[in-house]
């Protein structure tokens, strides 16, 4: 069962449809005890860094999310701040970040490697991926597929291994990374038509 | 590589679609749900929703209706209408909305767009500015209240400050445009287009697939949303609810690319 964390913010709905198409049972989790049914968990977000760790913070789900996905490892997927959430720290906030993978998020605007004289922030739209490293959450996408994405900041890893694809937005940067049973996806898949579908049920059958 | 937007724009007006003529004669054109709908089988890039009515009855957001149609769409939505508050963002927000829209509060509110992108980010804050064209100095002034006031306010000039503020999206919205499938306006996009560096839509004109291919070509990678084309079919406008297939789109998008190089 697919537990999707309902803290007050992201798109819950829209994912809990995808899987009811999928035939894939999902449901959202809004108090500690639903935890014990899932076997995979989504960390979905829309909104400002400190403003979604706050209120993951306050949610009374922190402590609990901190065990299965650290000790227990249950595979969790994060999507867009859900996924840098997942980081150290974000310049965005002043908030700690989960420090479930190494790595800072910055702004777009502060990676060298970007044309900025060109460059619209926030990076907003539908843009393809390049794969990096190989892996079943990405079975049957590829270069040809877009997904959409709304941001303004970027997860900046320390280690290489850990990035799954890249996106190139007048440079490049990181579009999703694995760190063990640990995913984030800096796009909306639940926002992505047939390839996000498609990466919502690779998640489940990881 | 990133591609341009192409996004219905739906008015909703007593919890009804409609679509105007220069922001006037509202025609009903049926269920905002049910159009949600289809365009989430013609897998649109993103759709706008706007409330024309909220800021002129001053009423809050429909917030039932908003989450209505953020259960149903399965593709980015922005909606506008009614937001006043930093509250107001964060409650649409938290429904599963990506993008709000403000229009007369952006003009009334001086803090408005700072406060807001400080509490959702600049991502999601879209101004939309309601544009018309002066009979007397030629210029462009900034309308409000569903283009019912008139302001003295340069579009320019205010695009600079929103942009200070934080603004992470400007829709340029023309009000002699709108309904009239006549084509979109370029001499005064370029002027903005020259000055900002976040994503930047257009509404208002739009016709054709031409239209959009010409928006392309001259702007490069900008949002081009409509009402009347997807909405109308044919002269006699019947409601038909359209949107370029897959193919479509591409030939839209490539026929932009390679005009922008002929040009160049």
């Amino acid at each position: 069962m697919i537990g999707v964390v309902n803290y007050g913010l992201g798109n819950i709905q829209a994912i809990l449809n995808i899987y009811k198409n999928l035939n894939i049972p999902a449901f959202s989790i809004s108090n500690v005890q639903d935890f014990d049914k899932v076997n995979r968990i989504i960390l979905p977000g829309v909104g400002a860094f400190d403003w979604a760790m706050e209120k993951l913070n306050r949610s009374c789900l922190r402590d609990r999310l901190d065990e299965l996905v650290i000790q227990k490892n249950i595979p969790i997927l994060g999507i867009c701040v859900g996924m840098q959430m997942m980081a150290e720290r974000s310049e965005e906030g002043q908030m700690d970040g989960l420090s479930w993978i190494q790595g800072d998020v910055k702004h777009l605007r502060h990676n060298i490697k970007f044309d900025n004289n060109i460059m619209d922030v926030p990076h907003m739209g539908w843009n393809d991926i390049n794969i990096i490293n190989k892996h079943p959450l990405f079975r049957g996408l590829d270069k040809k597929s877009f997904f959409y994405f709304l941001h303004s900041y970027f997860f900046s890893g320390k280690n290489k291994k850990q990035i799954l694809t890249s996106t190139d937005y007048h440079g490049r940067f990181t579009s999703s990374f694995q760190n063990n049973n640990i995913y984030g996806v800096q796009f909306h898949p639940e926002k992505s038509h047939k390839w996000g579908i498609r990466l919502l049920h690779n998640f489940a059958l990881i | 590589m990133l591609r341009p937007r192409i996004i219905p724009c739906l008015l909703i007006k007593n919890n009804g679609l409609v679509k105007t003529t220069n922001f006037k004669d509202p025609k009903y054109v049926g269920d905002p749900i049910n159009a949600v709908r289809i365009f989430n089988e013609k897998e649109v890039d993103e759709l706008v929703v706007l409330d024309i009515e909220a800021t002129k009855n001053q009423t809050k957001p429909n917030y039932q209706l908003i989450k209505n149609l953020a259960y149903e769409c399965r593709m980015p939505l922005c909606y506008g209408g009614g937001v006043q508050t930093v509250d107001h963002f964060t409650e649409i927000i938290s429904l599963g909305v990506e993008k709000v829209a403000i229009c007369t509060s952006a003009i009334e509110n001086n803090n408005l767009v700072k406060d807001a992108a400080n509490a959702v980010g600049s991502q999601s804050i879209v101004v939309c500015l309601d544009l018309k064209e002066t009979l007397v100095s030629n210029r462009y002034v900034l309308f409000t209240h569903s283009g019912k006031r008139k302001t003295d306010i340069d579009p320019i000039e205010f695009c600079k400050k929103i942009l200070q503020q934080g603004a992470g999206e400007i829709v340029l919205n023309f009000i002699d445009r709108d309904g009239t499938m006549k084509g979109y306006q370029h001499e005064f996009i370029r002027e903005v287009k020259d000055i900002i560096n976040i994503p930047l839509t257009v509404l208002g004109g739009a016709g054709s697939y031409k239209d959009i291919s010409s928006l392309f070509s001259a702007f490069g990678v900008v949002g081009a949303a409509a009402g009347s084309l997807f909405v109308f079919k044919g002269k006699y406008r019947a409601v038909l609810i359209s949107y370029p297939n897959h193919y479509d789109k591409e030939e839209i998008v490539r026929k932009g690319n390679s005009d922008k190089q002929n040009f160049n």
